[in-house]
């Protein structure tokens, strides 16, 4: 565990370097992708950014509009370089609201955009096991007995950001395979979802910060379970109703 | 795979197959009643954890204990004079501490003194003209306790005692302390 880092004044958010890292590798793999599924890659790339700058926007203004109050009084605190007011959830739906929006402006083509960004998908999910291991989130259950159990906060645990990493790392192998060849249907950002969805059921049974439901249930694996499921149903629905992607006026395609 | 996908009995064997495993790892790995119903959690410097108690002298004489602040919401910010955002957050503390102190608020300035001379807090306070308490703490035993990696580092325990949010850095925007304290003053004891 590693939170932070000290650079002269200047102290980094590891997790936070560790997720941009994911971002920019992630955007990039997809930028890759984007001709295979016969977009341009700019486009992709502008999907990825426009969905960012819109998530983070509209996080903070979420958070803001919770305590409408205390940013009336202080407007340019909308502006300050803190997590702390960050609204995720709001800003995660408004994200992909922006990216959907700015996708439909551009006529992207829903499945083959999804494909591209696929191997994106995968190679995040990787760093963002690192991020947790960085800060410590995300920390594993009890545990007195386990031999590779690691002390942190307080008590020895299962390292469950390591078993995290290595289960995406897992996903990663098994997409890189492409076993449903070429992409562009949406299955292999389909088959992305359904294996880490899959993965994180598996995981959060070790989980020490899990949000119980009644009778002991897990929240993140009955979403997981439904993601999973839902996955690999839309997966047969997508491979019997195939439409070849339409080129993009202007897209040139190598070979 | 592809030929599992395009043979729709094959597919649908294998979902299922895999949602039903999924779903008997879920029922036996469901969290025990302890989980849920048990006591206070552990001490430890991170949300969701107990905040670790300390007792420690204040400047200007008397004794402060965290734990005796139980049933109020306390701010717990560590700062010395020589780090600039800490005292650039200062007048916001203290405006948010005049605000809402009646409501419930109570705010523990920790000062590392082991790194920092008692004769400059002091002045930096009449300076300032801060009201809240300045726990001294003049051996690092609690910046120690509460892994402080950078100045200033703010804790905000909920009325249980538990810390509900972490701020490493600063200087805190008046904005940000006001919609912590207030999200944690709106809850019930």
């Amino acid at each position: 565990m590693l939170p932070y880092l000290r650079l002269g004044p200047f102290l980094l958010q590891t997790s936070g370097l560790a997720l941009l890292l994911g971002v920019w590798l992630g955007s990039w793999l997809a930028e890759k992708e984007a001709p295979r599924v016969e977009i341009m890659p700019e486009r992709v790339y502008n999907l990825v950014f426009f969905g960012l700058i819109g998530g983070l926007v509209g996080a903070r203004l979420a958070y803001a509009a919770r305590f409408l109050s205390a940013y009336l009084e202080n407007p340019l605190s909308l502006f300050a370089l803190n997590p702390n007011t960050l609204a995720p959830y709001p800003g995660l739906l408004i994200g992909l609201l922006v990216a959907f929006v700015y996708g439909q402006r551009k006529g992207l083509r829903l499945r083959p955009a999804l494909d591209a960004l696929a191997p994106g998908l995968a190679v995040f999910m990787v760093f963002l096991g690192l991020a947790h291991l960085l800060s410590g989130d995300a920390f594993g259950a009890p545990s007195s007995t386990l031999p590779w159990r690691i002390y942190l906060w307080s008590e020895y645990r299962h390292p469950s950001q390591v078993y995290e990493i290595l289960l995406a790392l897992g996903v990663l192998l098994v997409f890189i395979k492409r076993p449903f060849g070429e992409p562009g249907r949406g299955l292999n950002f389909l088959w992305v979802v359904a294996l880490s969805a899959g993965a994180r059921v598996f995981l959060e049974a070790y989980r020490g910060d899990s949000l119980i439901w009644a009778g002991g249930f897990r929240a993140a694996q009955v979403i997981g379970l439904l993601a999973m499921f839902a996955a690999l149903w839309w997966m047969r629905l997508w491979s019997v109703r195939f439409f070849p992607a339409e080129r993009e006026p202007g897209m040139q395609v190598e070979g | 795979m592809n030929s599992w996908l395009n043979d729709e009995r094959r597919w649908l064997a294998l979902t299922f197959a895999a949602l039903a495993l999924g779903v008997i790892w879920t029922f036996t790995s469901r969290a025990p009643a302890a989980a849920t119903s048990g006591g206070a959690p552990p001490p430890s410097p991170r949300e969701g954890f107990s905040a670790p108690d300390f007792t420690l002298e204040l400047l200007g004489g008397g004794q402060a204990s965290l734990s005796g602040l139980r049933g109020k919401v306390v701010l717990v910010n560590f700062w010395a004079t020589w780090c600039p955002p800490c005292r650039a957050e200062m007048p916001a503390i203290e405006k948010i501490y005049q605000s809402f102190k009646p409501l419930g608020l109570e705010v523990l300035a920790v000062n590392l003194t082991d790194q920092d001379s008692e004769a400059a807090v002091a002045a930096f306070v009449q300076e300032l003209d801060l009201t809240f308490p300045i726990p001294l703490d003049r051996d690092g035993s609690v910046s120690a306790r509460y892994l402080l990696r950078g100045l200033p580092s703010t804790f905000f325990v909920d009325r249980q005692g538990v810390i509900r949010s972490v701020v490493v850095g600063g200087p805190m925007s008046e904005a940000l302390i006001q919609s912590k304290v207030e999200e944690l003053l709106q809850e019930s004891e």
